[in-house]
């Protein structure tokens, strides 16, 4: 019943959609799993694994705009999130390794061994069992989340002092974690992860896994924001992104609607960033990097902010080109992807979708003329 | 010895016979030989014995050795010493007879072997020099002299050292020498306890952190009286710097302080005043720092006499380049973007992007050497304070500057304008000012004083094509915390940023420390959402 | 019916982006693919960039004396941006896609450490040319650069010694990142084994591209005025240095005084920098562009035309891809194949001449043999050696003064096979086999 309300609630074009990034995250591990090598419907795992990574970050890209382009918030730290989802699952993975570490040591994580910690941090117990590390992805940025928002929203911070506070939190966080002292391996972060779940992380059906996992958290946070952006509290919380003040006269508890939002969004952030570390083979301190926030936004400006289509959209096209132009033009990509940003800024501000939109409805006027 | 008496005790014997003074030669070329030949203990002993051979030419050639000018010619192996001639052409050094002191023509360097020297040697060098220079008709000179023999303690400089102090007529350079024999006479195995006492009154007085040095070293002593003196003497002057380091604090906070503020005032403009989230600010500091290299460059090649005020001459070309920049921008992006403030996040990301990789593929991806003028070099002393040139320029400079500007916004018709138009753009147009034209002034105006501040941080930080990334995050915390568009905001939360800064830093370490701050503005910023001075009326939104 | 068509686009969809993807796969062609991964933007642009360009002029001269196996070599260039999951993500790349036969790049320890899993994976052969903090040995990674006994230890030992000023106070200066702990957590066993006191070492760490040294250069005045002759180790990451030496100038601590010897700074660093403060300073080494020698004055001659740039330094990192890629030319030639499973034992053993005069051999544990130097830094920008090491230093993979890591050897040959044997327990620990 609750997942007909869910599919009911959506608009076609986004129940298409969602069927659309499935039909992905089962074709491609598919393609990767089945055919010969030879076929040339082959997808090489390094593909696959890109797809991956376009999946993750498109959801991180949805996360930003359900905070940005439906309730107003522009976020500069939510790749803090992300990356926090990640630090979680990469110490499960961490302590996944086991006796297979370097120093062979059974139960510290050879960084640990190197720094000689005597026996493990009190913040690193529980991580070997996977249903506290996946707990943990939600929780912890959830509850910086909600700390963050509860008071930032109640002393009504906002517009551009909100999104210096959320730069200010994810730089505080790159700093921290950068420190040896920390007990999260400083800057190189964890890396050379053998097992989840007792399945190798290299193994070819393990990658297709986490690439389906990473569609299917993908479709599962359209509907969810779909259905919440479709219902009544979807209409209040665009009325307080359009007019806050009025909204409170109404009666309304803004910050309510935009703390419950924020944390949402930092959740998906989290789980994103915990699908991503799997994948990628590494989690560090670089990811809280204030550029990256900011490249996440851009995903969405890209796209198409305040749709749900437009983030997954942008964060394919962006992370694709970046892809292809760090291979094909080494030197002068950033030419191009600045050159990209400011475009779609001046020409483009409803992104991508709003283009499509816009040309569907020229193409509509003209047809009423000539009809 | 000096070089009068030598002379007066050498002419008698000139005037008899030749051979007198080539036997002397022989003897001097000798002493040469083992100073350019074995290894590094033979030599450091050959320098010993050449500083106290009393010949006139040990200064000059001892000289050369410090500063890497000795040479041995590769073709018939003589001693000379080298030096960039001004009209022997490139490459070609200018050579005289270490020994004779006779012009030796000139070479390429190819054609030289470059005598090594290192620190070791340096040093005894300069504790030979410090003898040798004592009784220099230039006080400088025996200053130097004095402070050098204070540090390196050498026993050996003290029969030269009691005939300087004699003969000396300038009372600080008189005490400087009192505090050498003072700290030599410490550190000499065989001078009396009662010496020893005397010499730790003298250096305790000094106080300074050399003094330290020597005081910790005597607290060593196997005679009691002295080491209760000596241990007695280093805790007074620790307590005494302890107090300083107080001060000490402060100062580099305030430093510290100006940075931000240089960094942060373009920023004040472009983004306090005109709402533009310009995330390109750092590279038009960037394009400051590189215009002061440019600048550097071409008088290197053109007028080389105008180095020393190249800085100068870069500020306001630095200014004009980033302004001028800054123009263009705000002509072709921002003026789009007006009303839209988030969206112009966005486009001048992309545009940072741009200008890092055009400066890249311009200047290469290394660092780029902007040097410093020898009036921003070296230090000075306020008590136990020690003020770095550079630093103090820099905080001047950036008081300058911001008055400069308040004066621009307070006093002038561009000012008033600027002000109008961007508390309330509609009314100011309807009044009749021009407001693009006024819109791109003020964003040039932001982007120019950025330039200056890179030609600033081009003298104490790398200039590179990643130069304004580190400074962008800072600028910003500086702007939203001191309250945004409020010039004294940011003055006072550069300030107040940077002394916490320096206060966190010796307890916290330098990482910790930033976090706290971070944390701090985050917190701060729940308790007063605008920041520090936060603007009255409707502007704000 | 809807559903269906929805399904047919998504499938048009994702073959799309799949094929977009893997797009040039399959490029024929007589080449060997030679892959560098070297990041060309963001923050390490400024020391890798340089290790790109050597690269393709060693390529192109090899090319011109006639390639290798009669192919021609290419270089792939990618850039992965200073940004450690995109190196992982390019390494697979270069190894996949463009299926190159050696791969010549990283930096920075995290790069190396997350192209590692890669590498072994798709059993790849990288070559990794800088200094680093050793405690590592992979089968599929050739260490080029020196590892801890090939450049801090000796130079501690020469600022020990008479000439180097019997140093008996130490700062262990460093960005917090693993190679500078590592190398800090060995030169202190080290120095407690000398017999220096706990109290005569100051261990300091800073971030990356820290800019603001005053609290921290006088701290280091303060620590070298307690009567005892003081030295700064400096394993300060690359950008920080310049702001470094600067204050150290601007508060007149002379080389005389308190020197400073770094494993970070060489010629590229110092064309930064106004030297002229700052003679005397030290750094450890394998390679100096002022070491005179034919082969080394033939290398500067070729890369300065090259680059078409007459001031253009030579630095170690250079050298060592130098070094690494005519050991890989040579292995290859005598394994007659480019197939890593084929390089990899052939790599052991095989020789190649450094610039310095001497000739360096890969060693079983995939490191190499280096002479160590210290050098003095010159008004002119330029190193002055000061003191070298008689013979070459053979590369340890694991520290013999760390508790950790004293049983432990690596040893790549068919004998032992292993990256980290426990030579008392007798076997090889954790993943290494």
């Amino acid at each position: 019943m609750i997942t007909r309300f869910l599919w009911t609630g959506m608009g076609r074009n986004l129940r298409l959609f969602v069927l659309l990034v499935l039909a992905v995250g089962i074709v491609v591990p598919a393609l990767n799993l089945l055919m010969p090598k030879t076929s040339a419907f082959y997808v090489p795992a390094y593909a696959l694994q890109l797809i991956g990574k376009y999946l993750c970050y498109a959801s991180l890209a949805l996360a930003v705009d359900l905070v940005w382009g439906f309730c107003g918030i522009l976020t500069l730290g939510h790749a803090a999130f992300f990356a926090l989802g990640g630090y979680c699952m990469g110490m499960y993975l961490m302590r996944q390794i086991g006796a297979r570490g370097v120093y062979g040591n059974p139960i510290l994580p050879d960084f640990m061994v190197f720094l000689n910690y005597p026996e493990l941090p009190w913040f690193w117990h529980g991580f070997n069992h996977f249903w506290f590390a996946a707990a943990m992805i939600v929780i912890v940025p959830s509850v910086l989340a909600l700390a963050l928002g509860w008071f930032a929203f109640r002393s009504r911070v906002t517009g551009v002092y909100l999104s210096i506070i959320t730069q200010a939190m994810t730089f505080a966080l790159l700093l921290a974690f950068f420190r040896n002292d920390m007990g999260f391996g400083g800057n190189n972060g964890m890396t050379d992860f053998k097992d989840i779940l007792g399945y190798s992380v290299q193994a070819d059906t393990t990658r297709a896994a986490l690439c389906f996992a990473s569609a299917l958290a993908l479709a599962i946070f359209l509907v969810i924001s779909g259905a919440i952006i479709g219902s009544r509290f979807g209409t209040a919380l665009i009325a307080v992104r359009d007019a806050e003040s009025r909204m409170r006269f109404l009666g309304y508890r803004a910050e309510t609607y935009k703390l419950f939002v924020f944390v949402l969004s930092a959740a998906m952030a989290g789980i994103a960033g915990a699908l991503y570390v799997p994948q990628i083979g590494i989690i560090n301190p670089s990811e809280f990097a204030p550029g990256n926030s900011i490249e996440a936004v851009l995903w969405v400006a890209v796209g198409g902010r305040g749709t749900l289509i437009g983030p997954v959209i942008g964060a394919f096209i962006v992370n694709f080109a970046k892809t292809y132009l760090t291979g094909a033009l080494p030197e002068v990509w950033l030419f191009a992807l600045g050159a990209l940003f400011i475009v779609v800024t001046l020409f483009l501000p409803k992104g991508v979708v709003g283009l499509w939109a816009q040309l569907r409805a020229r193409n509509l006027a003209r047809k009423a003329t000539a009809a | 010895m000096s070089q009068k008496r030598l002379l007066a005790w050498l002419l008698p014997f000139l005037a008899i016979v030749a051979v007198a003074g080539s036997a002397f030669a022989a003897d001097l070329g000798s002493l040469v030989t083992n100073l350019v030949t074995g290894g590094y203990s033979e030599r450091d002993d050959a320098i010993k014995a050449l500083a106290t051979s009393g010949e006139a030419r040990a200064a000059p050639i001892l000289q050369a050795l410090s500063a890497g000018d000795l040479y041995v010619r590769n073709s018939d192996k003589l001693v000379v010493i080298g030096k960039v001639s001004a009209s022997g052409g490139s490459g070609k050094l200018a050579l005289t007879d270490a020994v004779t002191g006779k012009d030796a023509g000139t070479a390429a360097e190819d054609d030289l072997d470059k005598v090594k020297v290192n620190n070791r040697l340096r040093g005894t060098i300069d504790a030979a020099m410090g003898s040798l220079t004592l009784m220099s008709p230039d006080p400088k000179v025996r200053r130097q002299a004095a402070e050098s023999l204070f540090t390196r303690r050498d026993a050996s400089a003290l029969a030269a050292l009691e005939p300087a102090l004699a003969a000396e007529k300038d009372d600080s350079i008189k005490r400087s020498m009192i505090e050498a024999r003072a700290a030599i006479v410490l550190t000499t195995p065989d001078t009396t306890p009662a010496q020893k006492l005397a010499a730790v009154a003298v250096v305790r007085d000094r106080g300074d952190r050399d003094a330290m040095a020597v005081l910790q070293a005597a607290a060593q002593s196997t005679n009691g009286e002295v080491k209760a003196a000596a241990l007695a003497g280093a805790e007074s002057v620790r307590n005494t710097l302890q107090a300083w380091t107080q001060a000490q604090n402060v100062w580099y906070g305030i430093s510290l302080g100006s940075v931000l503020l240089l960094a942060a005032i373009g920023l004040a403009i472009t983004f306090g005043t005109m709402g533009v989230i310009n995330m390109a600010h750092g590279e038009m500091v960037m394009l400051g720092a590189y215009t002061t290299f440019v600048v550097q460059q071409a008088l290197r090649s053109y007028a080389p006499g105008l180095n020393e005020i190249s800085v100068i001459i870069a500020l306001p070309l630095a200014f004009l380049v980033s302004g001028a920049v800054g123009v263009l921008i705000e002509r072709t992006i921002i003026r789009f973007l007006y009303g839209r403030s988030l969206d112009t996040l966005l486009a001048t990301w992309g545009l940072s992007l741009v200008l890092q990789q055009a400066v890249r593929s311009i200047f290469g991806p290394t660092n780029r050497e902007v040097s410093s003028p020898s009036w921003m070099s070296g230090s000075f002393h306020v008590g136990q304070l020690d003020v770095t040139y550079g630093r103090l320029w820099i905080i001047v400079f950036a008081l300058l500057v911001f008055a400069a500007l308040l004066l621009l916004l307070r006093k002038t018709p561009l000012g008033l304008y600027m002000r109008a138009v961007t508390q309330n753009r509609p009314m100011a147009a309807a009044v009749g000012i021009r407001t693009p034209r006024v819109d791109a002034l003020t964003f040039g105006l932001g982007s120019g004083i950025a330039g200056l501040a890179g030609v600033a941080l081009s003298q104490i930080d790398n200039v590179s094509p990643n130069l304004g990334q580190g400074y962008i995050i800072d600028s910003f915390m500086v702007v939203v915390f001191g309250g945004v568009g409020n010039l004294f905001g940011t003055l006072v939360g550069a300030t107040a940023l940077g002394i916490v800064n320096k206060f966190l830093e010796p307890y916290a370490g330098a990482v910790l420390g930033k976090i706290l701050v971070l944390v701090f503005i985050i917190l701060f910023i729940q308790r007063r959402p605008r920041g520090l001075f936060a603007l009255k009326g409707r502007s704000v939104e | 019916m809807k559903l269906g068509a929805m399904i047919r686009t998504g499938l048009v969809a994702a073959g799309l982006v799949a094929s977009a993807t893997t797009g040039a796969f399959a490029q024929s062609g007589d080449t060997i693919k030679v892959g560098i991964l070297h990041s060309l933007s963001g923050t390490m642009a400024i020391s890798e960039t340089t290790l790109k360009d050597v690269m393709l002029m060693l390529i192109d001269q090899q090319n011109k004396k006639g390639g290798l196996l009669g192919k021609k070599l290419e270089a792939v260039v990618v850039d992965p941006a200073s940004n450690w999951p995109l190196f992982a993500e390019k390494a697979r790349e270069l190894l996949q896609k463009d299926k190159v036969a050696a791969v010549f790049g990283c930096w920075t320890s995290v790069s190396r450490k997350s192209v590692l899993p890669v590498f072994e994976e798709l059993n790849g052969i990288l070559f990794y040319p800088v200094q680093y903090e050793g405690q590592e040995s992979q089968k599929n990674v050739f260490y080029t650069g020196a590892a801890p006994n090939q450049q801090a230890i000796p130079a501690v030992d020469y600022l020990m010694s008479k000439d180097g000023g019997e140093v008996k106070r130490w700062v262990l200066a460093g960005t917090d990142y693993v190679y500078p702990r590592t190398t800090n957590k060995i030169l202190e066993a080290y120095l407690l084994q000398k017999g220096v006191a706990k109290e005569d070492i100051m261990i300091n760490y800073t971030p990356f591209g820290h800019s603001d040294w005053q609290s921290i250069v006088a701290d280091i005045k303060k620590f070298g005025s307690a009567g005892k002759k003081t030295a700064v180790v400096s394993t300060i990451n690359g950008d920080a240095n310049v702001p470094f030496y600067k204050e150290l100038g601007n508060q007149g601590i002379k080389a005389k005084d308190i020197p400073v010897v770094a494993f970070s700074v060489g010629e590229e660093e110092l064309a930064g920098i106004d030297t002229k403060p700052l003679v005397g300073h030290l750094a450890a080494w394998n390679y100096f562009e002022s070491v005179k020698n034919p082969a080394n004055e033939q290398f500067i001659k070729d890369w300065q035309a090259f680059t078409k740039n007459p001031k253009r330094v030579t630095n170690d990192p250079m050298e060592a891809h130098y070094i690494g890629f005519n050991m890989w030319v040579a292995a290859v030639t005598k394994a007659g194949t480019t197939d890593p499973s084929k390089v990899i034992p052939a790599m052991i053993g095989v020789k190649a001449p450094n610039l310095t005069g001497g000739v360096s051999e890969m060693l079983p544990n995939h490191h190499i043999t280096k002479p160590v130097l210290i050098g003095e830094i010159e008004a002119n920008g330029q190193f002055d050696v000061v003191w070298k090491t008689p013979g070459l230093v053979p590369g340890a993979a694991w520290s013999p003064i760390l508790d950790d890591s004293k049983n432990l050897v690596a040893d790549w040959s068919p004998a032992l096979n292993c990256g980290n044997y426990d030579n008392v327990a007798k076997k090889c620990i954790g993943s290494g086999k």
